[in-house]
């Protein structure tokens, strides 16, 4: 960089040159400051990856030392697995053997290069020795954890809430969006506005009758609490629909009219086929809200875990096993895995539908 | 709006009222549609939000206990156990005091960071922009048991880089009552995506001839941004300012993991919405958990009105809005 400057002060005193080297300057700084942050911003992703693949001694040793999954290493010798320290002898050469017998003058090696020349007698203080490490992750972790928190029934589980529960919004707040979108309803804007009014309706409010109700007819601790509601639209869904669905030319609907096709199959064979983006965008919302949901399944499937979905099933087991923080942080990383597949396969679509939503209002 | 057209077009006079009859059927019939595609999110509306709401307020004043079904009309006890309940108060205090240290950090992270990936100079935008927004995605469950592990004041990350950078007595975060509610506004964070794409979205969209205009007045980079800028985005940071305090009224997830229920050390981290669950699912007090639920909604109506009320001060609305 240095250098650089020198040749331009020196060679190219240009003003053109300069200004495109001011430029260069001021995205090299920008895009590091990017960079930077963007690291530190996803620094806690790091810290879960190498806990999730360390066993309890090397968390405990990393708590002050290296942060890498390292361990010492071993030497299995006649059955026995002995540690690998470096011993250092008289020639100057600082070999990597095996401490088989420990004494307090005279201990025992063994070569792992050369077990057949037996044990070798080495004269010194083991305690002043230090062991050879190196990097071992432990990704078992995951196999336990998997087995632990018997991640099939809570993937299941899930995949069935969040699956139901889209079907359900897809078909409501299509059938909404479109009636708000090209009905002549008496009171529309007036119906408009409570609807997205219910946005700012703290949940609480309704929670207590609304699972009085779903106790009542005997629905706590079974899937449909979280399931029926969807089947009733959202002011989310409906309106992100609604906006796209005006954007859609009205010719189409009257050509389509004309043909004698009546509203229904307006919506099946001209609305949907032109909206499939949106649609996307919606089911996507649904499956990662479902997915990510916690307080509703907390509340309903209270004592059922093998009803839970992951995210409570994720939380029931860190209260269980809070003391191996390296399943905890296994366990997480898998509930993240299925969402995080998803927003990258589909990120343009998601971050459109976000903006669309988000921007308008 | 065809129907409407031919009639316009159609000689005066020469109208015969039986068209008239089916224009007028052919209206109603589109306005029967209407309802129809309409209902299931009306009957959704009446069964799931209007009566809930309506039989909540009616349970503030009865003892309602859902195990045995028993309701007991007590008048306004359960109102005037709102402020004679120690927890209550305290979970309110708490609440407002992390709104307080919170509410900023929810509009000003997202607004850097949206400024950030608009800059002219930013190389590899898509890649940060999907970076930063990528958090958002995970799980809250699996986020606060990552942050948790981050946070840990021995062997977590975090004072690990501050003791590095020479900080020698970093906080003891999550088990810190005094710096508990910052670890939750770090673990917020992590939610910051959604805000910082509907701020970037709207930035791109500012006509660039509102610049170019402020380039030969000379402004420079902050007046552009304090002037043109702030002014064109602020209908966004009103909306994502309402959401966050609709938010904040229910904050939950993040305060009853972290301290397993119990809103430690002492109650620094008891929120409302965690005296809520308490007493509604955990000791079943359906009347009193009502209550607070409208106390809750109460005090956000009232906030939001006030925002409402301020917007007109502070919130550009381009012509024809």
């Amino acid at each position: 960089m240095a250098a650089i400057a020198k040749t331009s002060n020196a060679v190219n005193t240009s003003p053109g040159y300069s200004i495109q080297l001011r430029r260069f300057g001021l995205t090299a700084g920008i895009t590091l400051f990017a960079f930077i942050f963007t690291f530190s911003f996803l620094l806690p992703f790091a810290n879960m990856a190498l806990m999730s693949v360390k066993t309890q001694e090397q968390i405990a040793a990393s708590a002050s030392g290296l942060i890498w999954p390292m361990e010492d290493a071993l030497y299995n010798y006649e059955g026995e697995d002995y540690v690998i320290y470096r011993v250092p002898t008289e020639d100057g050469v600082v070999h990597q053997w095996a401490l088989v017998e420990k004494g307090r003058q005279t201990n025992q090696f063994i070569d792992p290069a050369n077990p057949e020349a037996g044990l070798i007698e080495w004269t010194g203080n083991w305690r002043g020795l230090s062991t050879v490490s190196s990097l071992r992750p432990h990704f078992e972790n995951f196999g336990t954890a998997w087995d632990l928190i018997n991640f099939p029934i809570l993937f299941r589980n899930t995949l069935v809430i969040a699956i139901t529960g889209m079907i359900g919004t897809l078909l409501s707040s299509i059938c909404v969006a479109y009636a708000f979108a090209r009905f002549p309803i008496p009171g529309k804007n007036v119906l408009f506005l409570v609807l997205i009014g219910t946005i700012v309706l703290p949940g609480q409010v309704i929670l207590i009758p609304t699972y009085a109700l779903f106790s009542r007819i005997g629905w706590v601790g079974t899937w449909l609490p979280l399931i029926v509601p969807h089947f009733f639209a959202n002011a989310y869904n409906v309106f992100l629909l609604r906006q796209f669905f005006l954007t859609l030319p009205r010719a189409l609907d009257e050509a389509a009219m004309i043909d004698g096709a009546g509203p229904f199959k307006i919506l099946t064979n001209v609305i949907i086929p032109q909206s499939w983006p949106v649609i996307v965008a919606v089911s996507l919302f649904h499956i990662i809200f479902a997915w990510n949901d916690f307080f509703n399944p907390l509340i309903y499937l209270l004592g059922k875990p093998e009803l839970q979905p992951i995210s409570v099933g994720v939380q029931v087991f860190n209260f269980q096993y809070g003391p191996r923080p390296q399943l905890v942080q296994a366990t997480s990383l898998m509930a993240m895995v299925v969402p995080l597949v998803i927003f990258f396969l589909a990120q343009k679509v998601f971050m459109r539908g976000v903006v669309f939503t988000g921007v308008d209002k | 709006m065809t129907t409407a057209n031919q009639s316009s077009m159609s000689p005066a006079g020469i109208v015969p009222t039986k068209k008239n009859k089916t224009k007028s059927s052919l209206a109603q019939q589109q306005r029967l549609w209407g309802w129809i595609f309409l209902s299931p999110w009306l009957i959704g509306f009446v069964l799931f939000t209007a009566a809930p709401v309506i039989a909540s307020f009616a349970f503030t004043f009865t003892e309602f206990d859902l195990s045995n079904g028993d309701i007991t009309f007590v008048g306004l006890k359960n109102w005037k156990l709102l402020y004679t309940d120690p927890l209550s108060v305290t979970a309110l205090e708490v609440t407002f005091k992390f709104a307080l240290i919170s509410i900023p950090f929810s509009i000003l992270v997202p607004l850097g960071m949206a400024t950030l990936l608009n800059a002219k100079h930013l190389s590899g935008k898509r890649l940060w922009r999907t970076l930063l927004y990528m958090p958002y995605i995970v799980p809250a469950v699996s986020a606060i048991f990552v942050w948790q592990s981050f946070l840990n004041g021995e062997a977590g990350w975090l004072n690990r880089i501050l003791k590095l950078l020479g900080v020698a007595n970093p906080p003891n975060w999550i088990q810190d009552a005094n710096w508990i509610l910052f670890a939750f506004v770090l673990i917020g964070l992590w939610g910051a995506g959604n805000a910082m794409l509907t701020m970037l979205a709207t930035m791109q969209g500012v006509p660039t001839e509102l610049y170019e205009a402020a380039d030969v007045d000379g402004a420079g980079p902050a007046t552009k941004f304090r002037k043109i800028t702030l002014p064109m985005i602020s209908p966004v940071i009103f909306y994502n300012l309402v959401l966050s305090v609709i938010g904040l009224m229910q904050y939950f997830t993040v305060p009853y993991i972290v301290t397993r229920g119990t809103g430690q050390p002492g109650t620094s981290a008891y929120f409302y919405s965690m005296h809520f669950y308490k007493t509604a699912f955990s000791y079943s007090n359906m009347g009193y958990g009502a209550t607070q639920a409208w106390l809750i909604f109460i005090i956000g109506i009232s906030i939001t009105i006030f925002l409402f009320a301020t917007a007109r001060f502070w919130v550009y609305y381009a012509a024809g809005d």
